[in-house]
């Protein structure tokens, strides 16, 4: 017993593998928040009043609210004045037309991720808008995607250009006093990307984001706001991997989709920050706000993410289900290991008639890592006939880790059904010994029972973000998975 | 190509073997019977080379290699095959998937290339026919909903497919109704061949009347109490294991 849970142990104390820096010179403005920071943020991005006032209202109400404590996490306070708001590559001051006005530095940072830009986005006929610290620097296909009128650029252009979409749309699904995190967002964000889909567009391609985070102290504050007009349909994927560093970073985005009539939004995302070390030093605090909604009738959001990384997640990809025979869905898988923790979930409000629900969350927690699920289902007195099934599955490796499942669920009518079903289980002894009897490496082995654990959020993945996300999995846990 | 010397082993603080010796050569086939509790699946597991026993003494030699310093998987990739007495599930994990997977680990010890996806089919179909399987079987998760019956057919497709040299089958026979037997069993005599050899441990005479054995051992008490040819299982089946009690052998588990 103990030979296997020795090698249990060897297979979940690999070191993270994307741990370096890139050295290309960062425009920093100095560590600090004020009014003034707030201020010069705006100026330096040429922002319009009103996003400038939009800014500053977020600002004043963030200094009137606390950090969220009921989370199931646990960090020393964060000095929120010690923080580098704001850090623009240099090259960003020339404006690179091209990928061959981009720091070759910077290129070559994709490179060791394995995302060699112009090839693979050719290649697999993906768009990037690569974020690299706060600035976008690339954006691919761009020309292919106006032809049928869809716009997707960094969050920075569509300010310049389509002012009139960010002040129509901007905090309309998440308002600035949301929560601390999100009001930090909305006063301070540097950048991120911005999606309209015009009515009854399907978007030929999947639309992809590399985020990653690199200069030192640099928190990191997203903003993207993905529109689909009415009947329009997009996939949106999110992937990301980080340098490892000794000090915490603090990493709080804020996503909003927006699914108009018949629109169909899928948000994927693969994270990969840097967890910090065996002991639980360094590592990214993840504090992220998520949240879509179906604004007209038969309107669909499909969140998936695959949560590997970071020392602290805490995050919620939520629908709002408003409009009647809506439909909102969260696959999750998420896993923490050494001294990660995660405190991670979904919120489904139904407000519509008939409006859908699946919730399907996959925890894998191993070594001392510390795991919750915390999902609330709300079901409005108007949601007639509402629908939801949650189902939501912990899986354990060794016996010094921890997984918890908060469900809140408030129904207020007698015509909906609610589901809930939930599950704790171990690697078994059993099936390690089997598959190994049967030839297979003790690494290959958990990989596969991992995986088999994942299938069913797995399958609802792009395919070639599946086949990245198992390897992650593998890597997260074992080293390196042929 | 098996030699078992003097063999003891314990599984925590409880020695259950307690000196076995056994050769077994090429093409052969050993039934190990004995009553609850003697030692069958410690031994089985011994060979496979299961963690939770403990090697306390004697020798394994497997073609003249130490099998006690041998990972499980290195020993499953030098041929040798253990099909469980409890097949264990393993939801999300295709079938078919982990046959593809353990026979291209194996195949890639061995120097050999692994088999592509097609040709791979190929070659499952055809052991599936031999196991009377629904090919449906090969895209639901290993042992997942499985009856019983099933779940041995599938122990036995593994190993058409891994095609081993020594295979080891505990209580195969266990929880089969006839007709699942009597499919088992034609299974297994399929794949008797003149380099592969099997042991077979069982409760019953009842699975010897399919798969006919060379030797058959009495294991009682951690030790090989009695061998001998294909007679003994029927001397079994008739007098029991109470002979074994009062010739005061058996000591383990009662």
């Amino acid at each position: 017993m103990n030979a296997s849970h020795d090698t249990l142990d060897d297979l979940i104390s690999q070191e993270y593998q994307h741990g370096f820096e890139t050295a290309i010179e960062a425009d920093a403005i100095p560590p600090g928040l004020s009014e003034e920071t707030v201020r010069l943020i705006s100026a330096r991005k040429n922002e319009p009043e009103f996003l400038l006032q939009w800014r500053l209202e977020a600002y004043r109400r963030w200094l009137k609210m606390t950090p969220p404590s009921w989370a199931s996490v646990h960090h020393p306070p964060i000095d929120y004045q010690d923080i580098v708001y704001y850090s623009a590559p240099k090259s960003q001051k020339d404006g690179p037309k091209s990928l061959d006005e981009v720091d070759p530095e910077l290129l070559k940072t994709y490179e060791k991720l394995g995302i060699p830009l112009h090839e693979r986005a050719i290649l697999a006929g993906v768009a990037v808008d690569a974020v690299f610290d706060s600035v976008s620097v690339a954006t691919t296909f761009k020309e292919k995607l106006a032809e049928v009128g869809i716009i997707f650029c960094s969050f920075s252009e569509a300010v310049q250009h389509h002012p009139e979409w960010i002040k129509q749309y901007l905090g309309t699904v998440v308002p600035v006093q949301d929560n601390f995190y999100a009001a930090l967002n909305s006063a301070v964000f540097s950048d991120g990307s911005f999606v309209y889909i015009p009515p009854g567009v399907r978007c030929p391609m999947e639309l992809s984001t590399y985020f990653r985070i690199n200069a030192k102290n640099t928190g990191q504050f997203e903003r993207t706001l993905i529109i689909a007009d009415k009947g329009a349909s997009v996939s949106y994927l999110e992937g990301c991997t980080a340098p490892m560093r000794d000090e915490n970073q603090l990493h709080a985005a804020v996503v909003e989709l927006v699914a108009l009539e018949d629109a169909n939004i899928k948000y994927s995302t693969v994270q990969n920050w840097y967890p910090g070390d065996k002991e639980g030093r360094g590592g990214i605090y993840n504090f992220v706000t998520k949240r879509g909604d179906c604004r007209g009738a038969r309107a669909k959001i499909s969140w998936t993410q695959v949560e590997t990384g970071s020392a602290i997640t805490w995050k919620y990809p939520s629908v709002i289900l408003r409009g009647d025979d809506s439909v909102g869905e969260f696959y999750s898988v998420a896993l923490t290991n050494h001294r990660q923790q995660a405190d991670t979930g979904t919120k489904m409000i139904h407000i519509g008639k008939n409006t859908r629900s699946t919730i399907v969350s996959k925890g894998i927690s191993a070594g001392f890592g510390h795991q919750a699920y915390r999902g609330l289902v709300r079901i409005a007195r108007s949601a007639r006939g509402a629908r939801n099934h949650t189902q939501c599955d912990s899986l354990l490796l060794g016996d010094r880790c921890q997984a918890h499942t908060y469900p809140y669920i408030e129904v207020k009518n007698n015509s909906s059904t609610v589901e809930h079903e939930a599950s704790t289980s171990r690697i078994g002894e059993d099936q390690l010994f089997f598959c190994r009897q049967r030839g297979l490496s003790a690494e290959d082995a958990v990989s596969m029972i991992v995986n088999g654990f994942c299938k069913e959020v797995f399958k609802e993945l792009p395919m070639e973000f599946a086949v990245e996300a198992q390897k992650l999995l593998g890597v997260s846990l074992e080293g390196s998975v042929g | 190509m098996l030699q078992i010397k003097e063999l003891t082993a314990s599984v925590g603080d409880k020695e259950i073997l307690k000196g076995i010796n056994l050769n077994v050569n090429p093409g052969e086939i050993h039934a190990i019977m004995g009553p609850n509790g003697s030692g069958k699946s410690t031994l089985s597991n011994v060979l496979a080379g299961r963690e939770n026993v403990t090697v306390t003494g004697g020798s394994l030699l497997w073609h003249d290699k130490n099998l006690l310093d041998m990972e499980i998987e290195e020993r499953a990739r030098e041929g040798i095959f253990l099909a469980f007495q409890y097949p264990v599930e393993i939801p999300g994990v295709g079938n078919v998937y982990l046959l593809k997977a353990a026979l291209n680990a194996q195949r890639q010890h061995r120097g050999l290339p692994e088999l592509d996806a097609m040709d791979f089919l190929a070659l499952v179909k055809e052991k599936m026919k031999l196991m009377e399987m629904n090919e449906s079987m090969l895209y639901r998760a290993v042992n997942e909903g499985f009856s019983g019956g099933e779940k041995k057919r599938n122990e036995i497709l593994q190993m058409a497919v891994l095609e081993p040299e020594l295979a080891i089958l505990d209580e195969t026979d266990s929880g089969l109704d006839i007709d699942a037997l009597k499919i088992v069993s034609n299974g297994v005599n399929s794949l008797r061949s003149p380099t592969r050899s099997m042991i077979l441990v069982t409760h019953y005479q009842r699975l010897l009347d399919y798969i006919k054995p060379d030797f058959v051992h009495v294991l009682a008490g951690g030790r090989i109490v009695r061998s001998g040819g294909p007679e003994l299982a029927h001397e079994l089946e008739r007098d029991g294991y109470a002979w074994i009690a009062e010739s005061g052998a058996y000591g383990v588990g009662l």
